[in-house]
């Protein structure tokens, strides 16, 4: 299947998925599908870099913040003038982006795990930057007014939903013509042997670098909408350490040699959480979701380290040999 | 604010007493990282189990939180040989270390973190010992307190010990050579993952003294030992990678500008100092100050 073949699907996918919700018209849906939809992104973004180059990522929630907080200075530095969410999407990403691109290219060169090392403290101190600027509310935290009425669609909350539902088929669309393509390949190089592929000519810097950046702007983009989604806004919910487990788990859980994989885990996992926070047997405390889903992490790249998607491969491959 | 030379003086001495503190955070590291060459980014979370431990002993039986770092540490070297058990077979093994290894160590941090919010809550825990609260030590206009000096002690006691079983026993000598050449230790007719396996375990149990050190500096919560990532494995990279020296003089280091950065700028901006700080080691000189 090529490339615009399949941006064609997953639109109709995408459309069919809004309509059906349309249909069902509770606002909640929305709600709970707008953070599942997020975490589709962050974890197809996270892949991109983790999944197909094999350089791990901590600091999804730092990017994923930046990209919320560039919204919220944007928003106050602009007070006054309504600017639409698409353009602050842009913004998020560029910032995230380019935050993506110095830190890969001050570790990069080094061993991969430096790099690790750097992203996971990397949040810490953004966190702290962002802690001590009041500009942006600082500790305190900031409140985003929605508009009264959303430029399409009628309400606001499906408003969001439909913006982060362009933004997951964006992402995953990325991803996948990424998979097929050169760039795609040159990642899988450097996952599979990195000293190889710089012998036989490969430009792993340069491929990491676009990785990195790449990966940070769809984590940023991802956050720009945030303020608007939860109105209030603080560093501890900004910097929430359930983006970075999730956006790892999920495509560890799912699967991190293709597109489907990052998707899968996160309609997954992300369901599995929102029934959870409704349901009273297991909701009784927030902190077991995010305890469920660290023991699933665990047990996945222990036992199972392909990932669903990569069980169903070797399922199938067997069959076949059969 | 006034900055007197006294005042400098002063957040100097604290930083040096600081930097001891940050040593024994760091010597576990030094030894998974540095000298194994396993990246246990879940160390911090063995740490806050330390000083939970700790907090426990002292709670329950008005135990002394040093005497309990050392009650513990026949239990925390267990289960470092328990962690190592399952990374070996399921990643070193493998050839996988390197993406789903990472996953494995982040998991296990963050499960730690969850289970004890889960356990003990958000809230703030101390400890109490006589010495803690005692006023401290004069030397003219340099105030030394003793909340700060003992654990510095501690560590560095803690660091020589290890040093000297490093070059001493055969095997500390079997880990250093592990670390240098394992195929050649098999060559030996040694087994390099028996020998890994008492190293990582020895470097867990250096989180139950640490730990321990920690809760009597300030009181503690589960998300805490995420500040420290940033400082261990800066500490680690500067000191040159698994040299127990350059470990002692990178955490110094890094304690004196931290304690400095404080004093100008206020406590809120200190976790930044130790990112600055690894990202110019690993920009300028990766091979860290005494470096190979």
């Amino acid at each position: 299947m090529n490339n615009r073949l399949f941006l064609v699907l997953a639109l109709a996918i995408a459309v069919a998925v809004f309509v059906i919700c349309r249909w069902f018209a509770i606002d909640y849906l929305f709600f709970a599908g707008y953070q599942i939809l997020l975490y589709v992104v962050l974890a197809t973004a996270w892949n991109i870099l983790g999944g197909y180059t094999g350089y791990v990522n901590f600091g999804t929630a730092a990017f994923f913040a930046m990209g919320a907080y560039s919204s919220v200075a944007l928003i106050k530095f602009f007070s006054g003038v309504a600017l639409p969410i698409p353009l602050l999407m842009v913004a998020g990403g560029l910032v995230s982006g380019f935050v993506g691109l110095g830190m890969g290219y001050l570790t990069l060169r080094l061993r991969g795990v430096f790099f690790s090392i750097a992203t996971l403290a990397l949040a810490v101190v953004v966190q702290t930057l962002i802690t001590n600027w009041d500009y942006v509310g600082g500790s305190r935290g900031a409140y985003t007014v929605r508009p009264m009425v959303a430029p399409i669609v009628g309400s606001y909350m499906q408003y969001l939903f439909l913006l982060m539902l362009s933004l997951a088929v964006a992402a995953i669309a990325t991803a996948r013509a990424i998979e097929h393509s050169e760039l795609g390949y040159g990642f899988a190089t450097i996952r599979d042997d990195e000293a190889a592929a710089e012998a036989s000519g490969v430009p792993t810097l340069r491929l990491k670098l676009i990785a990195t950046t790449l990966t940070g702007m769809f984590m940023g983009m991802a956050g720009a909408p945030y303020p608007y989604y939860v109105t209030y806004l603080d560093p501890a919910s900004g910097f929430n350490l359930a983006f970075a487990v999730n956006s790892i788990a999920m495509p560890l859980i799912g699967g991190t040699t293709t597109w489907a994989g990052p998707l899968i885990g996160a309609l997954l996992l992300g369901s599995v959480q929102q029934i959870a926070t409704v349901s009273t047997v297991l909701g009784t405390h927030p902190e077991v979701n995010l305890l469920i889903v660290g023991l699933l992490l665990i047990a996945f790249v222990v036992a199972a380290p392909n990932g669903i998607v990569g069980f169903f491969q070797a399922r199938l491959r067997q069959s076949r040999a059969a | 604010m006034d900055l007197t030379a006294d005042l400098l003086i002063n957040a100097t001495v604290a930083g040096l007493l600081l930097g001891g503190f940050y040593a024994a955070v760091t010597v576990g590291v030094s030894i998974s990282f540095g000298m194994l060459d396993i990246v246990n980014i879940a160390h911090p979370a063995f740490i806050m189990l330390g000083a939970y431990a700790a907090f426990r002993l002292n709670d329950a039986f008005g135990m002394d939180p040093i005497v309990a770092g050392i009650v513990m540490l026949p239990i925390f070297f267990l289960m470092g040989a328990a962690v190592y058990g399952i990374y070996h077979v399921a990643f070193e093994r493998r050839g996988q270390e390197s993406l789903r290894g990472l996953a494995f160590f982040f998991g296990l941090l963050f499960v730690t973190e969850v289970a004890l919010v889960l356990v003990y809550g958000v809230d703030y825990r101390f400890v109490q010992a006589p010495y803690i609260d005692a006023p401290p030590l004069r030397f003219g206009m340099i105030e030394l307190p003793w909340r700060m000096l003992i654990p510095c002690v501690v560590a560095l006691l803690t660091i020589g010990l290890l040093q000297i079983y490093l070059s001493r026993t055969f095997m500390g000598r079997a880990i250093a050579a592990v670390s240098q050449d394992p195929l050649a230790l098999r060559l030996m007719a040694a087994n390099p993952v028996r020998v890994k396996l008492v190293a990582f375990a020895l470097s867990i149990a250096t989180a139950s003294i640490s730990g321990s050190l920690l809760i009597m500096i300030q009181p503690v919560e589960p998300s805490m030992g995420r500040d420290f990532i940033g400082r261990i494995f800066a500490i680690c990279v500067l000191g040159g990678m698994g040299s127990f020296p350059g470990t002692v003089l990178a955490a110094m280091l890094l304690g004196v500008v931290e304690s400095i950065t404080a004093t100008i700028f206020g406590p809120s901006w200190s976790p930044a100092v130790a990112f600055g700080f690894l990202l110019l080691t690993l920009a300028v000189r990766p091979a860290g100050l005494l470096g190979r």
